[in-house]
């Protein structure tokens, strides 16, 4: 038995529902989880090899081969594609002599596709050994390959620094903020502690009350009121309960909270104190996703010094029993994992599959207990409420949607990036902000939301009237609509989790009838059961991810469908697309036969 | 008023679904009586002699010349029904739809337990008069339009005669739980 894993499993007390963060390490170690290490950690969590292997293989950041001594995750998404994605693959796949999806003979480059990694505002990106290497051209391609090859690592490889935090010693990455304009909530003037300082003179119950009275809803897309979800779990019986801030935006687009976590992570971690004051908590978890890996030592950093002032720890503030702290939990790349229920899951260290509703998490949450799970941007503004006041909030955005919120703008546009604005925007406000003109569509709300057209820009972000958790995609004239619907299928197929059938079936047959009319082999009838069954997903499957998938594909016949009609056979009622010759071609080489054509 | 015409074949198929058809029993007599057969293996019929009212396929396809039979029946056929599994999904001929065909191949002709060492030649069936195997086994409703699909492996024989009865009387078909439960 190796010591090695046995230091990493007694790490985390043999406890299996540790089971990702020992992953986790075993993996940093070669890259991979090999079979005899697979079957040492279920030995020594006293679980079957089976229950290791099967949230190994959940999760595509983890491997059970060798994945290369570089191993690249190169961002698929559709505003990668937009900025030339498929030219840095083809170099990359030149370069380094190996195919996407596979390992380079000598065991150098491994290359993989890999799903948005939160950088929309500056694609084409990648991650070489947990390093992101923003706006990789093709030059540079050739450049990192021809290092790699005489021997240099990939810290190396770091040429410049993103602005703000991303060049503090902790953080070194090339990522840039890209913060393109500061509102009042989040990216405004801010003392670490200006909130907890209130907690002093309020009780839990007035905190939930100030809160609720924000009128704050939940900012990851689903709107949930934020003080109505702490009142339901402080409310709820349990032994211990538990705050869990969610910030695996994995929504292709979404890349706000990347900037939270690198500006203000001290206001995020002082909204997951505030709700764990509130409702009675002992302990949070910030679950990061894996992509974000690189601001690891800084968020640590400032854990710690959270702990140094008395922030976390015993008796916070001087507050008699307010003993909290907070961990990070990392994930391994799963989409579902955002949803609230499969990110339980998750840090339970199982596969991230979402749970049943009802219970709800504010009764039966993570480790059976109540819990709270809010949005990084959530818990930073109620870091705001509490030390503003909620009157202060609400004379922000509009009626029903108080404060500000964080856009995500990325695509066919001139300045893409993160901007902090009121609710009540509209589109075409948005778009003139941002810089973006000839635009033909926008994707509100990433892949799950809603693909708008010209004719709905007038209509306003709000959740009155658009919704969003912030990812706002603009596709400019010239782009077909079809094909970037076909990019959004892919990463629902790829990313479902396979619980439900619907989500796993239903997602590829939409798939391969959008393929069959993009390739002019479409009828009338096609489109017809697209709809027919798209609505299906909504009603039949377990989570968001599920029931959202057919989205793209819904809203763009809804307000498209002129292209997908032009593309429409005329004059046929079926076309199967069965072409005899070509399903001949494979048998007929095998056996040396080559039939007329 | 003249019969009906029916005409059936079996593609990759077992033949189990013809055989559920003769488990009719005694009421093949009155099915008769219903309906005239064309191209069928029922009457050994080798080619459509007229237009028919009704094809029954069994089985996917796996050559082409399933594929030219099924576009056959197509052409000679009103409605088409697949009948049982295969034709519906493929069935077990579509196990192999997980494995080259190249693999296929060598495991049948080269590699496998009764050839191996005795094709020192390598020869694979090549003859002209045989039918080329597709890259896949395909659900008759991927190469055709298919108008109406009888479940099963096989299907029921009483499954398979309400169908018939309602397709020719014009009647609504009784589907009673017990025809179309399968475990």
């Amino acid at each position: 038995m190796s010591s090695n894993i046995q230091s990493i499993v007694e790490k985390y007390g043999k406890n299996e529902t540790r089971l990702m963060d020992i992953l986790h390490d075993v993996h940093c170690e070669n890259g991979f989880v090999s079979d005899e290490e697979i079957k040492e950690i279920a030995l020594l969590l006293n679980i079957s090899k089976v229950d290791v292997e099967q949230t190994l293989t959940f999760y595509h950041f983890f491997s059970k081969n060798p994945r290369g001594k570089y191993t690249v995750y190169l961002n698929n998404s559709l505003v990668a594609k937009m900025m030339g994605r498929d030219e840095i693959a083809h170099t990359f796949e030149k370069a380094t002599g190996t195919k996407f999806g596979t390992v380079s003979d000598d065991g150098l480059f491994g290359l993989y596709d890999t799903s948005c990694i939160g950088m929309n505002d500056q694609e084409p990106a990648a991650i070489i050994n947990g390093i992101v290497f923003p706006k990789i051209t093709t030059y540079r391609v050739k450049e990192l390959v021809k290092s790699f090859r005489m021997g240099s690592s990939v810290q190396d490889m770091i040429n410049s620094f993103g602005g703000g935090q991303n060049q503090s010693e902790l953080i070194h990455a090339m990522v840039t903020n890209n913060l393109n304009r500061r509102g009042a909530v989040i990216f405004s003037d801010y003392t670490p502690g200006e909130g907890l300082e209130k907690l002093k003179s309020m009780s839990p119950e007035d905190v939930i009350a100030e809160v609720k009275n924000s009128n704050i809803r939940g900012r990851g897309g689903a709107g949930f009121p934020t003080g109505l979800k702490w009142d339901f779990c402080s409310k709820s019986p349990g032994d211990e309960k538990f705050v869990l801030c969610n910030a695996d935006e994995g929504e292709p687009g979404t890349f706000k909270d990347r900037v939270i976590l690198t500006e203000r992570p001290s206001l995020m971690f002082e909204g997951m104190i505030i709700a764990g004051y509130a409702i009675g908590a002992k302990q949070g978890i910030l679950y990061l996703r894996k992509e974000y890996e690189y601001l690891k030592n800084h968020l640590e950093f400032v854990l710690n010094e959270f702990r140094e002032k008395g922030f976390l720890g015993k008796s916070i503030l001087g507050i008699d029993g307010f003993d909290y702290d907070i961990r990070i939990q990392f994930g391994a790349g799963a989409y579902v994992c955002g949803e609230e229920s499969a990110l339980i899951e998750s840090c339970e260290g199982k596969r991230g599959e979402p749970r049943n509703r009802p219970p709800f998490p504010v009764q039966v949450g993570y480790l059976n207990q109540p819990t709270i799970i809010n949005n990084v941007e959530s818990l930073s503004s109620v870091t705001k409420i509490i030390s503003n006041g909620s009157v202060w909030f609400k004379s922000m955005g509009t009626k029903e949607s108080s404060g500000t919120k964080l856009l995500s703008i990325s695509g066919d546009l001139k300045y893409p990036g993160t901007f902090e604005v009121e609710w009540g925007m509209s589109i075409n406000e948005m778009l003139e902000m941002a810089g973006a003109s000839d635009v033909k569509a926008v994707q509100v709300g990433g892949p799950s939301g809603r693909l708008i057209a010209p004719n709905e820009f007038h209509r306003t972000i709000c959740y009155e009237d658009l919704p969003t958790g912030g990812a706002m995609i603009v596709i400019g004239e010239g782009r077909s609509i079809l094909e970037t619907v076909m990019n959004f299928m892919d990463f629902f197929i790829d990313e479902s989790c396979g619980s439900c059938a619907p989500c796993r079936y239903l997602t590829v047959i939409l798939r391969n009838k959008l393929k069959k009319i993009i390739d002019g082999k479409g009828v009338s009838k096609d489109l017809e059961e697209i709809v027919h069954w798209g609505k299906q997903m909504k009603i039949a499957n377990r989570c968001g991810l599920g029931q959202s998938a057919a989205n793209p594909i819904l809203t763009s016949i809804e307000n498209f469908r002129g292209e997908y009609e032009a593309k429409i056979e005329k004059g046929k009622d079926y076309d199967t697309e069965f072409d005899l010759n070509s399903a001949i071609i494979e048998s007929s080489r095998a056996v040396g036969r080559f039939p007329e054509a | 008023m003249s019969k009906p015409i029916v005409a059936t074949t079996s593609l990759a198929g077992c033949f189990g679904c013809h055989m559920s058809l003769l488990d009719i029993d005694e009421r093949i007599l009155d099915l008769i009586e219903l309906v005239e057969f064309n191209k069928s293996p029922v009457d050994d019929i080798k080619e459509f002699t007229k237009m028919c009212d009704i094809g029954i396929i069994e089985g996917g396809c796996c050559n082409s010349e399933n594929v030219h039979v099924l576009k056959d029946f197509r052409k000679n056929c009103k409605i088409l029904v697949s009948l049982g599994e295969c034709a519906i999904m493929g069935g077990l001929p579509a196990m192999r739809n997980n494995i080259p065909i190249e693999e296929c191949l060598q495991e049948a002709y080269l590699n496998g337990p009764s050839t191996k060492g005795h094709n020192p030649d390598g020869i694979m069936p090549n003859d002209e008069e045989l039918p080329i195997l597709l890259n896949k086994v395909y659900p008759c409703h991927e190469v055709v339009k298919i108008d109406y699909y009888l479940p099963g492996c096989p299907p029921r024989a009483d499954l398979i005669w309400n169908a018939l009865v309602a397709l020719v009387t014009g009647d609504e078909m009784k589907l009673p739980y017990e025809v179309v439960k399968f475990d």
